[in-house]
């Protein structure tokens, strides 16, 4: 790539990376609000666990055109390809996410929770004090898989005129310009090393020895 | 005055219909260690487990002086009694000193007063704050890790200490160690202390009382030296599996 490729196109770049960003980053925010909520009760309900998570698999096996598609007609969302494509990426990340903290706490050595009840914790000390400082490295290792994943499935957004590194990378397929394909595709490869990066410190950072 | 803990006609049935404690009566005095003995499966531990309403009964009642358990605030109750488990329960992401205050932390008692009351706790029972507090339980010996789930259990001073096979996974020297720091401390604190074993030593060496359990039905609740003199079945049974190396080597020896 040429010095002239970067001033024509550099500044589109950045702002398509942070469109990326934008659309990943929010659709993991409204992904994680939904799953770590779900998945904590379903580990007081364990018996809607199967279908629950049943139902995430299955909307992780659309194939992502056609999420991007079935979404389109759709009143309000339809209005603005950034909703569709948020709601779609948020649908992807569920299952990682909801798996994990499920499996997180339920993986709690059963010793531990309980004693936290002979103890007298409440149900929400004991959540926010034991179950979920002891589950926080499965969940990040959840939202560490969903965003990875969102980050590549994003570029598909683009299909539907939600923008971010996608377009760079259709328009280069369209115009048979393989510099352009790499513009979308280099820096999208590369924010999600970095998001696999930060959560997999992060991860680690809340392993607790002995656990 | 009536007992510190009373079973009256306590049944616990499964949900399968298996009846794990049959109509068992029992009372305890206050200040004293009632030994719970009985193999594995007799009920020692679901008995222990409806004094702080883990379980809750299918037929009979708990009363704690004369109160029943279920008439009492769950958390209130729970937070009265001092609970220690085999392998301790410590929470593997506390450090020392924070499992120790837990109880106090769920009350809302401040920062200051549960370290306070934590490092005096450790020092109790043998550890040095100024070594242990800040450690966490992986960085403990397994009978070090007693001895916190110890202090954390006399934390909030609860009047009852309920021991389900507390010094269970010890080897035998550290279990002794143990012993023996229960029993000095106990002269001192005057804990009405429930103590599930399946240990006769440890039972007939720590118990003021033993209550022998078997398939869910009580035995026997005898003194020490009452139980060693019983003729009753399952307690000779229970003799004769005691002890029993030290007398096959005696008998090599003559």
């Amino acid at each position: 790539m040429t010095t002239g490729f970067f001033s024509q196109y550099g500044s589109e770049i950045a702002t398509l990376t942070l469109e990326h960003l934008w659309l990943t980053g929010a659709a993991m925010l409204f992904a994680t609000a939904i799953a770590v909520p779900a998945g904590i009760g379903l580990t007081r309900a364990p018996r809607w666990a199967g279908p629950v998570i049943g139902v995430t698999n299955i909307l992780q096996t659309i194939p992502s055109l056609a999420m991007f598609g079935f979404l389109l007609p759709l009143p309000w969302l339809g209005e603005r390809a950034a909703r569709i494509a948020i709601l779609a990426l948020a649908a992807y990340a569920l299952l990682p996410i909801l798996r994990n903290t499920y499996a997180g706490i339920r993986g709690i050595d059963p010793a531990i929770s309980e004693v936290a009840q002979a103890m007298g914790l409440t149900n929400i000390q004991r959540l926010f004090k034991v179950e979920l400082p002891l589950a926080a490295s499965f969940i990040f290792a959840g939202l560490r898989t969903a965003t990875v994943t969102c980050i590549g499935i994003a570029t598909i957004a683009a299909a539907v005129g939600a923008g971010g590194l996608g377009e760079l990378i259709f328009r280069g397929v369209a115009s048979v310009d393989n510099r352009l394909v790499l513009a979308g595709a280099i820096p999208a490869a590369l924010l999600a090393l970095a998001a696999d990066g930060a959560l997999g410190l992060l991860e680690r950072w809340f392993r607790i020895p002995g656990r | 005055m009536s007992a510190a803990i009373q079973f009256r006609n306590l049944s616990f049935a499964t949900a399968q219909g298996r009846l794990l404690l049959d109509n068992i009566s029992l009372a305890l005095d206050q200040g004293t260690t009632t030994a719970i003995l009985g193999r594995s499966g007799s009920g020692k531990t679901t008995l222990l487990r409806t004094v702080n309403r883990m379980i809750d009964p299918t037929g009979g009642e708990v009363l704690l002086h004369g109160k029943s358990v279920r008439d009492t605030d769950l958390l209130a109750l729970r937070r009265r009694m001092g609970y220690v488990i085999q392998e301790s329960g410590l929470f593997p992401h506390f450090t020392v000193e924070r499992n120790v205050g837990i109880v106090l932390e769920a009350k809302g008692r401040p920062q200051s007063a549960r370290t306070q009351r934590s490092h005096d706790l450790l020092t109790a029972v043998g550890l040095d704050p100024a070594t242990f507090a800040q450690r966490r339980p992986h960085q403990l010996s397994g009978g070090q890790r007693q001895r916190v789930g110890l202090a954390r259990a006399l934390a909030a001073e609860p009047a009852i200490l309920l021991m389900d096979e507390p010094f269970g996974a010890l080897d035998p020297l550290t279990r002794a160690e143990m012993q023996d720091m229960l029993r000095t401390l106990q002269d001192r604190m005057k804990k009405t202390i429930l103590l599930v074993t399946h240990d006769l030593d440890e039972a007939l060496y720590l118990g003021d009382r033993i209550a022998l359990l078997s398939e869910g039905k009580l035995i026997a609740h005898l003194a020490p030296q009452e139980f060693m003199a019983s003729r009753i079945p399952e307690i000779e049974s229970y003799i004769r599996s005691f002890h029993r190396g030290e007398r096959a080597a005696q008998v090599r020896a003559n």
